[in-house]
């Protein structure tokens, strides 16, 4: 059974078609990566699947579960996870504070007011382990707002991991990194999200053809072509319809 | 300065301690001032700070910014009232000392009512709703005199032989320790709240209501939740308030005590859990002491509440948290004269303004505008030129002044700055 699927997609604001009649099967395990001209509709897309947006017509099944029209939190209390274009991540809090807020409802905590987050040593120790996995350590107790950019999205990739999903969306991970932050954070993401089922959207060519199994190209609303990243650099539509010769001066 | 802003959040607070330290100065208050008058002014503060604490849970945790919250105060009080009048005439089996927590489950009850409509929005829709709810029971009460006892209120005798302690109340000192006892325990109650997985969660809807959601919550239901137990605690100050005041009515539920408690919020800091203590302790002070002296003392509320947004947003905590790290320093020194510049110059400024608004208000509505204005133990006559030419010469002098002061402390304070991060960077 697939990861994910997405049949028959629609996603409509007005009369503008951002999304239309969009098919796409993400099997489990694997490294997917989106990629397409800005303007294709690759971050509406993440939204939808993520809840964040109620889709106009069609249907998204989440190992075998339709998702379609669920609310986010839901949609994540099942195993779905993700991070968003613009660091999303509680600005207010430390590094230590996102990461365990993130572990509370896998912990069975639900909206508790009467434990106190301080004695919760198992959640605690497992906040401790996911800023040690993201090499935060020194971090700990620093505001996120006070972070670099590279660190925020570094925290953000901890929070989105921290619950365990078993799928896991990252909406432009590296975008605004220098290129060895870059380097950094796709290893990171390599050693986080192995074993997990990713679908990730980047514009760095680098990191899609280092990171991905497959790769799905999508122009204006609709995929035109999904297979490994070696098929898709020869692709010649996908190279006339975006990426042109540029697939070959930054991988080859 | 640290280089790296540590997180300021509620756990700072000491532990043991501070709550030990909390609880000696409630109960040996009275000991020092024994007036009437104190006595009275504490117990006022202790339910200020219950009804601020309760809001703060809205606007400080939640981010919820409610122009209703008397609303929860004023029903709670109500339900006590009722209550107390049940519990004197042995229908109802409850001690005395028990009465605020009915009155905080009625709180509590009108608030999951209100909290399912108001919850679902967040921001300006929200702040909107409850300014509908607080217009709907002010307007409202007056039509139902059974529950809301028309203009006159509700009264009760809190004189009841059914208490657990033994004592009848009658004497100020009593309901103070009762008032005080209650206090610590709602105190501690919110500032554990804090430390839960919901008030961390509160926390996190307020910054990011997106990314909340996608940790597992429904934003709405956090800040339902967060909203119900406000109104719990917001009720539980109206049950104070029938124990010390015996008698409520209708214009407990409207916006003026939504204003107070905003005020005493907002001017004490939302962002520390101290603050609306703070602000509570000032602004029962202000009110008490200020309406025996003049008419205007809602006007110089609100000229409070505007110097406080206009250059301390953060409030009296954030003023007490910057200075943190100057105390820490040994520096306050330095800043203490340009301070004291500051301090004199807006006097001068305060003085003339004070002397204008008093003479306008003498004039345009006491029962004799006619008759000299006493004025600080100076007899002033609004028809003579002086007062206004010694008002308009204070206010321009005196704000004059004040700019240039404002600039020195500016530069004193960039210094010592410039002094704590050296030291810092060289530890």
């Amino acid at each position: 059974m697939p990861a994910l699927t997405l049949n028959n997609l629609h996603k409509n604001f007005g009369k503008a078609r951002v999304i239309h009649g969009l098919n796409l099967t993400v099997e489990k395990g694997e490294r997917h990566a989106i990629i397409g001209p800005n303007g294709a509709g690759k971050s509406t897309l993440f939204n939808l699947i993520s809840g964040l947006y109620p889709v106009s017509t069609g249907d998204i099944t989440m190992n075998g579960r339709t998702i379609s029209n669920l609310d986010s939190h839901l949609i994540h209390r099942l195993g779905l996870s993700r991070s968003f274009q613009v660091t999303n991540i509680f600005m207010g809090m430390s590094v230590f504070e996102n990461i365990r807020c993130a572990l509370l409802w896998p912990a069975g905590l639900g909206y508790s007011f009467w434990h106190l987050c301080g004695r919760l040593k198992g959640v605690n120790a497992k906040a401790e382990a996911i800023i040690e996995t993201i090499n935060m350590m020194e971090r700990r107790d620093v505001l996120a707002d006070v972070l670099s950019y590279s660190e925020q999205r570094t925290l953000e990739l901890g929070v989105t991991i921290a619950s365990n999903p078993d799928i896991i969306l990252l909406d432009e991970p590296t975008a605004g990194m220098s290129h060895s932050e870059t380097e950094q954070a796709v290893a990171l993401i390599r050693k986080v999200t192995e074993g997990k089922t990713l679908l990730i959207v980047e514009h760095d060519m680098s990191v899609v053809f280092d990171l991905a199994d497959r790769i799905s190209v999508l122009v204006y609303g609709n995929i035109i072509a999904t297979d490994s990243p070696e098929k898709i650099r020869n692709n010649p539509a996908v190279q006339a319809a975006y990426l042109g010769s540029s697939i070959k001066t930054t991988t080859c | 300065m640290s280089s790296s802003i540590q997180n300021p959040g509620p756990s700072k607070i000491p532990c043991y301690g501070i709550w030990c330290v909390f609880a000696l100065t409630i109960m040996l208050l009275p000991f020092f001032f024994t007036s009437r008058f104190s006595i009275s002014l504490f117990s006022q503060i202790g339910i200020s700070c219950v009804f601020a604490l309760s809001y703060n849970m809205l606007l400080g945790q939640g981010g919820m910014l409610s122009f209703g919250h008397a609303v929860f105060m004023g029903l709670g009080g109500f339900i006590a009232v009722h209550a107390l009048n049940l519990i004197s005439e042995n229908t109802l089996p409850v001690p005395l000392e028990l009465l605020p927590l009915i009155g905080g489950l009625g709180g509590a009850f009108f608030g999951s009512i209100f909290g399912y409509l108001c919850c679902r929005r967040e921001g300006t829709p929200f702040a909107l709703i409850t300014l509908g709810i607080v217009e709907l029971f002010a307007s409202g009460a007056l039509m139902f005199p059974s529950f809301f006892g028309g203009e006159e209120g509700v009264s009760g005798n809190r004189m009841i032989k059914n208490t657990l302690t033994g004592f009848d109340f009658g004497s100020e000192i009593e309901v103070y320790f009762l008032i005080g006892s209650w206090t610590f325990l709602c105190v501690l109650c919110m500032y554990l709240q804090t430390q839960t997985p919901l008030g961390r969660l509160a926390n996190a809807v307020r910054d990011n209501p997106i990314r909340a959601s996608f940790i597992g919550y429904n934003p709405s239901h956090v800040r339902f939740l967060q909203f119900v137990l406000s109104g719990f605690f917001a009720g539980t100050a109206g049950g104070l308030f029938i124990i010390r005041y015996e008698i409520i009515a209708y214009d407990a539920l409207g916006l003026v005590p939504s204003g107070n408690v905003l005020f005493m919020t907002y001017i004490g800091g939302v962002g520390h859990f101290m603050g609306p203590i703070l602000g509570a302790i000032l602004i029962s002070i202000l009110q008490l002491v200020l309406i025996h002296y003049t008419e205007a003392w809602q006007l110089y509320f609100g000229l409070l509440f505007m110097a406080m947004v206009l250059w301390a947003p953060g409030g009296l905590s954030w003023l007490l948290i910057v200075h943190q790290p100057v105390w820490k320093a040994g520096l306050m020194s330095k800043l203490l004269p340009s301070y004291l510049q500051a301090l004199a110059t807006g006097l001068i400024f305060f003085l003339g303004l004070i002397i204008f608004i008093e003479i306008n208000y003498h004039l345009s509505l006491s029962i004799e505008p006619g008759a000299p204005l006493e004025l600080f133990g100076l007899v002033m006559d609004g028809h003579s030129v002086v007062p206004w030419s010694t008002a308009i010469s204070c206010l321009i002098l005196g704000l004059w002044l004040f700019r240039h002061s404002v600039k020195m402390v500016a530069a004193q304070w960039d210094a010592v700055m410039v002094i704590i991060t050296k030291k810092t960077l060289e530890r």
